[in-house]
């Protein structure tokens, strides 16, 4: 279906349980400067169900002790719901083995566990490492400290105005010498959703190992692992309505078998002597340090919540609700959308002459209405499009499309203070 | 709503929409670049200083309505005045934008910046080409004198 054609009455038709799953997410209800709040910065962080908070709140109440290490009720309560966490998250992804599974605190850890035990180690002068151009800094900077330390050669591959990956050029740049493509499967600043596995395919027939960036992606459409043939897939669990402060590496087995540990600590160990340590199996090797106990149980009860959803249905409702956004704010006057991939994920990242998005920002938010403004952590974007800054707004599954109609309305409210 | 209205008062909106002094200055004697990282705004200020005094001073760059009004005011309030009184209106701004305490009468014009009080995210804005300046002028004070400190 064409985006731009999408009339408002198809998309309430399309069967999804909106007003019912508000009900699940309590801070929907606060007023923002005695409006009602309307949540357009998902992107940058999702909203907690009751579930979640719930699975936090019992955690501390009833099981909470450190795991892998008591031999009390309590510490055997809490490995076992951890490890039960684990094993969501495998399925989530439809990775093979719970091992498979490392938590972190966020996709920043992952990407750097990775760049740290992984390329560091392997890569040399002579090698290359591939990112793109629509990249977060967080799945830059740490391949240019790669670079510095190994003497690596970095190379960035073009997106065109409307923020598509180059395929062409990008087939061109793959070679032997790329060891590593470091892509986003979901564009942060644009939305755009990267062909991933055609990049991955062509990446793996030059024998290049490839690590997704799924932090954009994971909450917003259906993932499986091994299904993309990736080798390393990296996401948050705030972005997914989960808590902040867990995130999820996922590994090849066997690759992580063959890295060294990243940090060294308790519950990483086999054995510990002056001389020598002997370090313990994946994925604790990887694990140093008392984990987010709570958090990785926060985790798994948002996936359950997720899931109970349908990821189908959900990702669904919020291309719809991109389709309608899209057509309501083109035919606002003097606004450009920046990032238009034909597919892209449930983000509008915009433009309105002659008005900053910071003050953008200021106007809606006293009208109740949360959007990101700024870089977004993206500047190689914002300096492709010659914009210091965008304003965002980011939908998820809760969002509908009377909260659509507020962003026009407030939008014109704007435009109105800054009429010339 | 009132606080937007005291934020993007009238004064505001014009230098946002007329920036005063919006080109580099040559020849320029100061100049230093100011950044936000949290928003990416850039602005530059060019100054040119004779014997203490400032005899000519632009801007330059990208910013939201609040940092171009204030960088745009500040160049019309700074041109003529000594470094110490350019000093001395940066305390007196920096008053304005991040306390209670009601706005100076040496403030004039630039008592508009104090709408940013109401929006803690803001102040940046409002102080970032004041900061910029302080950094152009202390270039001067590394090099010539130690007025302070």
């Amino acid at each position: 279906m064409s985006s731009f054609m999408v009339k408002r009455e198809e998309n309430e038709s399309v069967q999804f349980p909106v007003t019912q799953i508000r009900k699940d997410f309590p801070i929907l209800d606060t007023e923002i400067h005695g409006r009602k709040l309307v949540y357009l910065d998902n992107a940058a962080t999702t909203q907690k169900p009751v579930a979640v908070l719930n699975a936090l709140a019992w955690y501390y109440q009833h099981d909470n002790a450190n795991v892998h290490r008591g031999v009390h009720t309590l510490s055997e309560q809490a490995t076992r719901a951890f490890e039960a966490a684990r094993e969501t998250v495998r399925h989530f992804i439809g990775a093979g083995h719970a091992q498979e599974i490392i938590f972190v605190r966020s996709t920043t850890e992952a990407i750097n566990l990775v760049a740290q035990s992984f390329a560091r180690p392997r890569l040399g002068p002579g090698d290359e490492i591939l990112i793109t151009e629509m990249e977060h800094h967080s799945n830059i900077v740490p391949w240019q400290m790669i670079r510095d330390q190994t003497g690596a050669t970095l190379r960035v591959v073009p997106i065109n105005n409307k923020g598509e990956l180059l395929m062409d050029v990008f087939e061109q740049m793959v070679s032997s010498r790329t060891r590593l493509v470091a892509i986003t499967q979901v564009s942060n600043a644009l939305g755009t959703l990267n062909p991933l596995r055609e990049i991955i395919h062509k990446a793996k027939s030059h024998g290049a190992t490839v690590l997704v960036d799924g932090a954009q992606a994971v909450a917003h459409l259906p993932v499986n692992v091994r299904d993309l043939d990736c080798d390393f897939y990296a996401f948050s669990g705030h972005k997914l309505y989960g808590p902040t402060g867990i995130g999820i590496l996922y590994g090849r087995a066997d690759l992580l078998e063959s890295m060294p540990p990243w940090q060294g600590g308790g519950d990483m160990i086999r054995s510990v002597t002056f001389e020598h340590t002997e370090y313990n199996d994946i994925p604790y090797k990887f694990e140093a340090g008392t984990p987010d106990i709570a958090g990785a149980i926060g985790l798994a009860a948002a996936i359950h919540y997720l899931e109970s959803l349908n990821l189908v249905q959900v990702h669904a409702h919020e291309q719809a609700l991109l389709s309608y956004a899209t057509e309501k704010l083109s035919g606002l006057p003097n606004l450009r959308i920046i990032g238009e991939a034909p597919r892209k994920s449930s983000l509008i990242s915009f433009v309105v002459d002659g008005i900053h998005p910071h003050d953008i920002g200021t106007i809606l938010d006293t009208q109740g209405i949360a959007i990101r403004t700024g870089h977004h952590c993206a500047m190689p974007i914002m300096n492709h499009y010659g914009v210091a800054a965008t304003a965002r707004a980011s939908f998820a599954l809760y969002n509908t499309m009377e909260e659509i109609d507020v962003l026009e309305s407030g939008l014109l409210e704007v435009m109105k203070w800054f009429k010339k | 709503m009132n606080e937007l209205r005291d934020l993007y008062q009238e004064v505001i909106l014009d230098h946002n929409h007329r920036p005063r002094n919006f080109r580099q200055v040559a020849p320029a004697t100061h100049h230093a670049k100011g950044f936000n990282p949290l928003c990416g705004d850039q602005v530059e200020i060019w100054l040119n200083i004779q014997d203490g005094i400032i005899k000519d001073i632009g801007f330059t760059g990208k910013g939201c309505a609040i940092s171009t009004a204030s960088a745009s005011l500040m160049t019309e309030a700074l041109r003529g005045k000594s470094v110490k009184e350019a000093l001395e209106l940066f305390e007196t701004v920096r008053t304005l934008a991040t306390t209670d305490i009601p706005p100076m009468n040496a403030a004039g014009k630039l008592s508009v910046l104090a709408g940013v009080r109401q929006f803690p995210t803001r102040v940046k804005c409002a102080t970032l080409p004041w900061h910029t300046l302080t950094a152009a002028l202390k270039e001067q004070e590394k090099t010539i004198s130690t007025e302070e400190e």
